[in-house]
Formats: structure tokens, C-alpha cells, sequence
């Protein structure tokens, strides 16, 4: 079994932890900016996707990457905008006067 | 620099980003610190993406740029889109973070063969698998939210033979892989099976189980991004993705509890489709209604009330004005708060965010249980577009299909008052019971207009 893989299996494993009790944490209020949030997160994605695209070891994986690059990358601006969005509607305090 | 220096403060690069989304989720727990959240997730793609744009072995930008520009463009507008439509926008996002995972795999498998282990080629495999069927499935899911495919379960006879068949040939394409990893004829199919199995894995589901197949899709995407992670050797990847996938899971998690099923039964339940017999039983029952003005003189009376929205509230798009009732309740002393189900929007905590829109104080929404044991005291108990989640057959009666299912007590109200449209029964095809006590009332009538007169009559009242 490569070496790789088990220093991987660590890192996955501790961060499944840290994952778990952080979002056991969470608001219900917030479940939906959560989500949204934890999407742009994953989008990171892109960064691999850059990577096979910018090589430019094959055509194809040039294609599949520059085609992976826009894929992750909307969801990360997209990501981003809509939980800022959804966040800033959420205001304490009272109703407005007439 | 030395390109082992460049390496080593890329590494550092990516490490910050790696604490940057800890935080990020960590400040999300609150409304309070949660855009700070959102500023520390930003800074870490930021970080990342530019380390990685600074990687000597990118020897080529043009294709990247215009693709980052492409992206920016697609992401830009699906991060503006109306709230409602927030549940179908993040099944998008979920088939965009698969697709792209399953894409960036399917290119490492064909760079590296022939060379490719056979370890190698089981991680790039489930990979590969879970990435194409998420991208299918979540397709499907942001379809059916979208109201473009039908919202029933699409069943048929042998249909979960059919699907688990599917899932095994690819599981079994994949194991052939292993076994011969330089087998490029296998590997296009296998995808294409992986494919069709996402297809068929999310027909069969009504639009009840949305919130718990988005996400599920959620967690499926955060674990391919985390396989990729190990395919690639990439802690960020692996920690982004195991935080991504475990918030999905725990999310279905509670939904599931919400809704009294299991993994399995919303998988393979179809529910939802229409319940033959069960309504049919139900013998002429006489139900009391009200007009608008008898509904305000109650509500001005009441110490308390609590607001039950459910799904048909936003479709009525009557947000604003159950705002424009919490306001003149509120100045005529009336303690308004609204009771939120798990499962009341079309993903987890969607109603929050449709009230919140609607600038109701987040204060004010309050969680099941916790306005639960405020029931009892409660003069008025308002339901607005909502129906299965406030059955009370749902803790009395074991034949009901919901049986079990955690429910909004509205029933130990002292007054419930329901704004429907007509008798028919909800989502579900389930008779409520609720709707015969002598202490509830029914207002029937479109949401939007009912709340409307109900403030109307508020003001007029008020002098």
C-alpha cells in the first residue's frame, strides 16, 4: 500500500472529525448557507482542474481540465455570492415602525 | 527561486487555505460571525487558486484564463438567482463540483496510462464512479426542483433490480480495471454506466425527499472531491472534501430523522406516490371556517402566536405578507414566532432563509422542539401553506403512512387556524385531522391574498 495513501487516510479521517463536530454545531437557521458555503468549499477542485488544463500534456486531458476549470470555478464564485446573499438577510432585532 | 522552494511555499499556501476552511465552517455556526465565515473561505480559495496559477509545471494559460473567465460567467448569475430558487441552484452546483471531479480523474487515468497501478486505478475507479453519478443524479434532482421533470416518483415494476444491476456492472468494470489497468475500452464504458446509474438512482424519488437527496448528492460530492484528493495526492482536497461530505451526511442525517425514514427507504420507498384507500375511507366530516375579519379580531386578541410555514407559503409568495401580519402583531403587543420544520422548505433550512429575505428577526424563527414545548401556552397557532408536518396522525395513528414522523404540535394550541386553499390533501396524499377539531378554523383562500386581508383588517381595527 503506498505511503501516500495511508498520510491521506489520516488527514481524511481527522478532518472527517473536525467536519462532523463543527457542523453538529451549526444552526438548522443556517443549514441552507451551509450547504451553499461547503459547496464553494469543495470547489477547490479547481485547483487540480488548472493543473491538467495548464500542462497541456494531452488534448484531451486539456479539454476535460479546461472543462473542469469552468465547472469548479462557477461554483466557487456562485458559491461564495449566494451565501454572502443569504447571510446578510439574517438580521436580529425588531420589527420596523410605520 | 529553486522550484523545491516554489513547491515548499505553495505547500504553505495550500496549509493556510486548509485552516482558512476549518474557520470558515467553524464561524458559519452563528448568524452572528457567519459572514466573517464566509470572508475566511473566500481568502482561502483565493490563496489556493493562486498558489496553483504560480505552478511552474503549468507551462500554458491560455485555456485557463479563458475557462476561469467561463466560469466566473456561469457562476456569476447562478449566485444571483431568486431565494426560492436556491434548492434547484445548489443541485446544480453539486452536478458542477462532480462533474468536475469525475472530469479532472477521467484525465489523470488517461495521462497516466499505461502506467497506472492498480491501486492507483481502484482510487481513480470509485473516483470516477461516484463523481459521474453524482453529476447525473444531481441533474436529475435540480430537474424535478425545477419543476422541468415531474416531482412524483417515476417507478416501475423491477425497478430497483434494474438500478442495483447497473450499480454492480460498474462496480464490476471497476474491479476489471484493477485488475488490468491499462484497459482503455473498459474505462470510457465503465463512466458511461456510472452515468446511467445516477439517472436511475434519483427518477424514482418524489419531490417530498428532496431536501434528503440534496443532501445526500452534497455528501457524494464532497467524498469524490476527497477520492480526488487521494488520487492526486492533494491534502486540501482531501480535508475540502471530507468537511463537504461529512456536512452533507449529517445534513441527510437529520433530515431522515425529520421525516422518520431511513437511507434505504428514501433510496428505495418511491414516497409519495398517491396512497390508494387512504383518503377514500374518510367518511363526510364537518370542518368550521372563517372569514378574514374573524381571523384578525382572534389574532389582535391573542397573548401569543405561532406561525407554522410550510412550502405552499413561498409558492404563493406570500413571505412579505405574513412580514406585514408579524409587524401588526407585534405592535399591538402580540409575541409572534414562527415554528420551523426540518423538512418545511425543499432543502435543509430553506424556510429560514425564505423568512429571513423577508427581514423576519432570525430570533424569531425558532426550531421544532424548542417551540414544541411552547405549544401548550400558545393562543394561536397559524399554519400557512404547510400540511404532513403538522399532522397529528403522525403521533396517534400507526396505520398513517407518516407514522412516527416528528411533527409541529399545533394541535395542543389553544385555536389553530389553517390557510388553504381547498380540502385536498398535500404532498404526501395524506388526510390530516387536524383540519376537524372543533378548535381548529380554516381559512380558505390563496395565501398571499388571506394574510393580506387578515392585515387589512388589523389596521382597520387598529384606530
Amino acid at each position: 500500500m503506498p505511503a501516500d495513501f495511508l498520510s491521506n487516510l489520516y488527514v481524511f479521517i481527522l478532518a472527517g472529525f473536525v467536519g462532523f463536530e463543527l457542523i453538529k454545531r451549526v444552526s438548522p437557521l443556517l443549514h441552507t448557507p451551509l450547504m451553499s458555503l461547503t459547496n464553494a468549499l469543495d470547489a477547490i477542485v479547481v485547483v487540480a482542474a488548472i493543473i491538467i488544463a495548464g500542462r497541456q500534456e494531452t488534448p484531451l486531458a486539456t479539454v476535460l481540465g479546461a472543462i473542469a476549470v469552468a465547472a469548479s470555478f462557477s461554483n466557487m464564485v456562485g458559491g461564495f455570492l449566494i451565501t454572502d446573499r443569504m447571510l446578510r438577510m439574517f438580521k436580529a432585532g425588531k420589527p420596523k415602525q410605520p | 527561486m529553486t522550484p523545491e522552494a516554489t513547491q515548499q511555499l505553495l505547500d504553505f499556501a495550500y496549509i493556510a487555505a486548509t485552516v482558512l476552511f476549518i474557520l470558515a465552517i467553524k464561524w458559519l455556526s452563528s448568524p452572528v460571525s457567519a459572514r466573517r465565515g464566509v470572508l475566511a473561505g473566500e481568502i482561502a480559495a483565493a490563496l489556493a487558486v493562486g498558489a496553483t496559477l504560480c505552478n511552474p509545471e503549468l507551462v500554458a494559460y491560455k485555456w485557463v484564463i479563458i475557462t476561469l473567465i467561463i466560469g466566473a460567467a456561469v457562476g456569476i448569475p447562478l449566485g444571483m438567482v431568486h431565494m426560492t430558487a436556491v434548492p434547484q441552484r445548489t443541485a446544480l452546483s453539486h452536478a458542477f463540483g462532480a462533474l468536475s471531479a469525475a472530469l479532472v480523474g477521467i484525465a489523470e487515468y488517461y495521462v497516466g496510462v499505461p502506467n497506472v497501478t492498480r491501486f492507483g486505478m481502484a482510487e481513480i475507479g470509485l473516483e470516477v464512479i461516484i463523481g459521474s453519478l453524482t453529476f447525473t443524479g444531481s441533474l436529475i434532482a435540480a430537474g424535478k426542483l425545477q419543476e422541468i421533470l415531474p416531482q412524483r416518483p417515476i417507478v416501475y415494476r423491477g425497478q430497483n433490480f434494474v438500478s442495483l444491476s447497473v450499480l454492480s456492472a460498474a462496480v464490476l468494470l471497476a474491479i476489471a480495471l484493477v485488475v488490468n489497468p491499462a484497459n482503455t475500452v473498459l474505462f470510457p464504458i465503465m463512466v458511461a454506466v456510472a452515468l446511467v446509474f445516477g439517472v436511475l438512482l434519483v427518477t424514482p424519488i418524489g419531490g417530498a425527499d428532496m431536501p434528503t437527496v440534496i443532501s445526500l448528492l452534497n455528501s457524494y460530492a464532497g467524498f469524490s472531491a476527497a477520492l480526488l484528493g487521494f488520487v492526486l495526492n492533494s491534502k486540501v482536497l482531501v480535508v475540502a472534501g471530507a468537511l463537504d461530505g461529512s456536512s452533507g451526511f449529517i445534513l441527510s442525517v437529520i433530515m431522515c430523522k425529520a421525516m422518520n425514514r431511513s437511507f434505504t427507504n428514501v433510496m428505495f420507498g418511491a414516497f409519495g406516490q398517491v396512497q390508494a384507500g387512504a383518503g377514500a375511507a374518510a367518511e363526510e366530516r364537518t370542518v368550521r371556517s372563517a372569514s378574514p375579519e374573524e381571523a384578525a379580531g382572534i389574532l389582535a386578541a391573542a397573548s401569543s402566536v405561532v406561525v407554522v410555514p410550510g412550502y405552499g407559503m413561498a409558492v404563493a409568495q406570500a413571505q412579505h405578507k405574513v412580514r406585514e401580519l408579524y409587524d401588526a402583531l407585534t405592535r399591538k403587543g402580540v409575541d409572534v414566532k414562527f415554528g420551523i420544520h426540518p423538512v418545511a422548505g425543499r432543502m435543509p433550512g430553506h424556510m429560514n432563509v425564505l423568512l429571513a429575505e423577508a427581514d423576519i428577526p432570525y430570533e424569531r424563527l425558532v426550531e421544532m422542539e424548542e417551540i414544541n414545548s411552547d405549544m401548550p401556552q400558545t393562543d394561536v397557532a397559524l399554519i400557512i401553506g404547510a400540511n404532513d408536518v403538522t399532522n397529528p396522525a403522525a403521533r396517534t395513528d400507526a396505520s398513517s403512512p407518516i407514522y412516527g414522523m416528528p411533527i409541529l404540535d399545533v394541535d395542543k394550541a389553544r385555536t389553530v387556524m389553517v390557510i388553504k386553499r381547498s380540502m385536498s390533501p398535500g404532498f404526501a396524499g395524506i388526510d390530516n385531522p387536524l383540519y376537524y377539531m372543533d378548535k381548529t378554523l380554516m381559512l380558505f383562500g390563496d395565501a398571499k391574498n388571506f394574510v393580506g386581508s387578515i392585515v387589512r383588517e388589523l389596521a382597520g381595527g387598529h384606530s
